[in-house]
């Protein structure tokens, strides 16, 4: 997994709660067999005025003039400011593939979603939860300036703004060291193998029918 | 000592370890495996050089991309027209070959969606953890087991570790009392839900489903509304085990053979919450309050009865909230004050791992019989939910009670749930969907879905439009028998 630590960059306020992950990628895209791609068709029925499919150049594409991320003074955004609840849906990993691959390092919002939440920081991604004022206070300051840029620092887990207001963040602190490390998640599991293992086998004394003969 | 509930208990009972930081590692019973989240997972395993610690937890089946009409079914996999989904399912098919893992192929007829085929099976077990890469893995919880969905990141940890990394959820237990009234079923009581604490309602925690209401449901039921917890924030929903638990699983392929039969459901009979037990948020409703349920937005909490109105985004909470509700009645092309039943329908979907079960299935027919889908339906189509789903449901004769209605009887798959296959809305197509999300573009692009019951979505079908399945089903107590059910 890629590394973070710090990172700099120009904020996109996407004003809109309850984004599902249908509108992050939708269904067509699901059916690639890769990781990486994704980026092209992220929030394809926002970003497009037609029907996007796999495997189109998007180059040719009609684009939606209102959408946030079409507009010139967001190009190169890679912090997502976001509304309440954002990633609801389903489990599909193709949403923040979709983000990375884009180019977001970050997202913003007063909630997310549980599981979008945790497959957001298994591809190295950090999400932020700030309370509805601050997020509000975030989108004004960031409509209001062109060129808004937050610092975004894990370490110290403290992002400023423009005008050199710190603001401190929560983050979990396995998921944090995951992400300043780069950490695999299955080789840290895997150095609790014997542990596993163990449990394993009480697990099938105490309950053996969970274990087919037949497997 | 306070006493547990379902879900502490059923924590504890898979803790290997507790870190430091908080995160505890949670052994996986059941992985159960599809075609769309599951490639990239079998490819870090191979790049990284692993095997699957333990073959016998993981059951694979093809379901989102899979046709449903025979004529494509009949050639298998190169039957599929779609060439990105023909090497989807195709890809799983290999994978599970060179992986040694147990998959039911397109064309087996235990092949259905993930979420029908395990608790049919009886892969799905009281007291188990289940998993799978998608978010309606909630369903098993209505055996008391704790399913919830998990991303590709994680499909390959449980195929590589038997293990999770998880942090324990809060409690929530929604109680529902009382009797439903005639023509009210489980998917009426969930979407009524939702509709009360809102799509992130349940948002960290785990959702136990309780009370008279819930008791009184089938199996099918329960899995209903299990599999809609996540559409209430939820990744969690659970229902207690008790005597209908049992008598579902017995005898099923998967289930605990004759020897360890008796040892297993005295160890199930054991997953209910104590009485004592604390819950950190209780939520109440009565059963005889609840009306059929018909969303009329682009989010499962954008919900009301079908007697209502489609609301006004004035009165409709916070800045936020409103221009939500402005931006969705626009998308569904409905106006502020229209009458929920003057909706006009184009299509008619009956299936999804919500409602497609064969209990699902007689519940629709029941409406269905002797009548005839309206002219203005362009599409009503029923797909099983899974292939013995489909044998069960013919047997009895509902295949016949739908063609003759006018409706399409198809092959088992996940459908127009979230049209990755050939079946989807056009654009601006209204939709009667038995399934469980409304999303913007979820059953085709620009498609407008309305999630009602089967019941609903059968009566919709004949009107048109939305009716009151209780209305419609009057006059047909007086003179029709409940044949259908018994058959």
């Amino acid at each position: 997994m890629r590394k973070f630590d710090r990172h700099q960059g120009l904020v996109a306020p996407m004003d809109r709660a309850n984004v599902d992950t249908d509108l992050i990628i939708p269904k067509q895209f699901l059916k690639s067999i890769k990781r990486t791609g994704f980026g092209p068709n992220l929030f394809d029925e926002l970003r497009y005025l037609d029907e996007g499919y796999p495997g189109q150049d998007v180059a040719n594409r009609p684009l939606n003039p209102d959408f946030v991320l079409n507009q010139l003074r967001y190009q190169g955004a890679s912090v997502l400011l976001a509304r309440r609840n954002f990633g609801c849906g389903s489990s599909r990993e193709h949403a923040p593939w979709a983000l990375e691959d884009f180019g977001f390092r970050v997202i913003i919002a007063p909630s997310f979603a549980d599981i979008f939440f945790n497959n957001a920081f298994k591809n190295g991604l950090l999400l932020i939860t700030f309370d509805e004022a601050t997020v509000d206070r975030l989108f004004q300051e960031a409509e209001a300036e062109e060129g808004y840029r937050l610092d975004v620092d894990l370490e110290s887990q403290q992002i400023t703004t423009p005008s050199g207001e710190t603001l401190a963040f929560e983050v979990d602190s396995f998921r944090k060291q995951c992400l300043l490390e780069g950490l695999d998640d299955i080789g840290l599991t895997l150095k609790d193998a014997d542990a596993i293992a163990d449990f394993e086998q009480r697990h099938r004394q105490a309950r053996p029918w969970l274990f087919r003969q037949a497997g | 000592m306070a006493g547990q509930t379902l879900y502490d208990k059923l924590w504890s009972r898979h803790l290997v370890k507790e870190r430091d930081d908080g995160t505890a590692l949670i052994y996986i019973d059941r992985h159960l495996l599809h075609e769309v989240t599951s490639p990239q997972a079998f490819e870090g395993l191979r790049l990284a050089g692993r095997k699957p610690w333990r073959l016998d937890t993981n059951l694979a089946t093809p379901d989102h991309n899979v046709p449903t009409t025979l004529k494509e079914r009949a050639e298998g996999n190169a039957g599929i027209v779609d060439p990105v989904s023909r090497i989807q399912v195709e890809t799983l098919d290999d994978n599970c070959t060179s992986f040694g893992i147990e998959e039911f192929r397109i064309n087996d007829a235990r092949q259905g969606i993930v979420h029908v085929v395990g608790p049919e099976q009886g892969a799905t077990q009281p007291g188990m953890t289940v998993v799978c890469g998608d978010s309606h893995t909630a369903t098993h919880g209505a055996f008391g087991a704790l399913a919830h969905g998990i991303g590709t990141s994680e499909v390959e940890h449980v195929l590589a570790t038997q293990c999770l990394i998880q942090r324990k959820m809060k409690n929530m237990q929604v109680r529902v009392e009382g009797e439903l009234g005639l023509g009210v079923t489980a998917k009426d009581i969930v979407l009524a839900v939702i509709g009360q604490i809102g799509t992130a309602g349940g948002t960290g925690y785990a959702i136990e489903f309780a009370g008279s209401a819930i008791r009184d449901l089938s199996m099918e039921g329960r899995m209903t509304i299990c599999n809609m917890a996540i559409e209430a924030g939820a990744r969690v929903g659970l229902v207690a085990v008790d005597e209908t638990t049992v008598e579902y699983l017995r005898r099923r392929p998967f289930a605990p053979s004759e020897e360890y039969w008796d040892a297993a459901v005295t160890d199930w009979r054991e997953l209910v919450s104590d009485d004592d037990a604390p819950f950190d948020k209780v939520i109440e409703l009565d059963a005889a309050a609840i009306e059929p349920q018909v969303t009329w937005g682009t989010s499962p909490e954008m919900v009301a009865g079908v007697g209502a109105q489609v609301p006004d985004p004035a009165a409709a909470g916070d800045e936020t909230v409103q221009q939500g509700v402005s931006r969705a009645l626009e998308y569904m092309g409905l106006q502020a004050g229209q009458q929920i039943t003057d909706i006009q329908l184009d299509k008619v979907f009956i299936g999804s791992c919500t409602n497609s079960r064969i209990e699902d299935l007689r519940e629709a027919a029941k409406v269905a019989k002797g009548r005839k889908v309206a002219d203005t339906i362009q599409l009503a189509m029923v797909v099983p939910g899974s292939g013995l789903v489909k044998r069960q449901a013919e047997e009895e004769g509902l295949d016949k009670i739908f063609l003759e209605a006018g409706f399409e009887w198809r092959e088992p798959g996940c459908s127009m749930c979230l049209a990755m296959n050939a079946d989807k809305l056009g654009a601006g197509e209204h939709c009667a969907s038995t399934s469980n999300r409304n999303f913007e573009g979820r059953q085709g692009y620009g498609g407008r879905t309305h999630l009602v019951s089967p019941a609903m979505a059968a009566a919709a079908a004949i009107a048109g439009h939305f009716v009151d399945v209780r209305d419609f089903g009057a006059e047909r107590a007086a003179n029709d028998d409940s044949q259908v059910q018994e058959a």
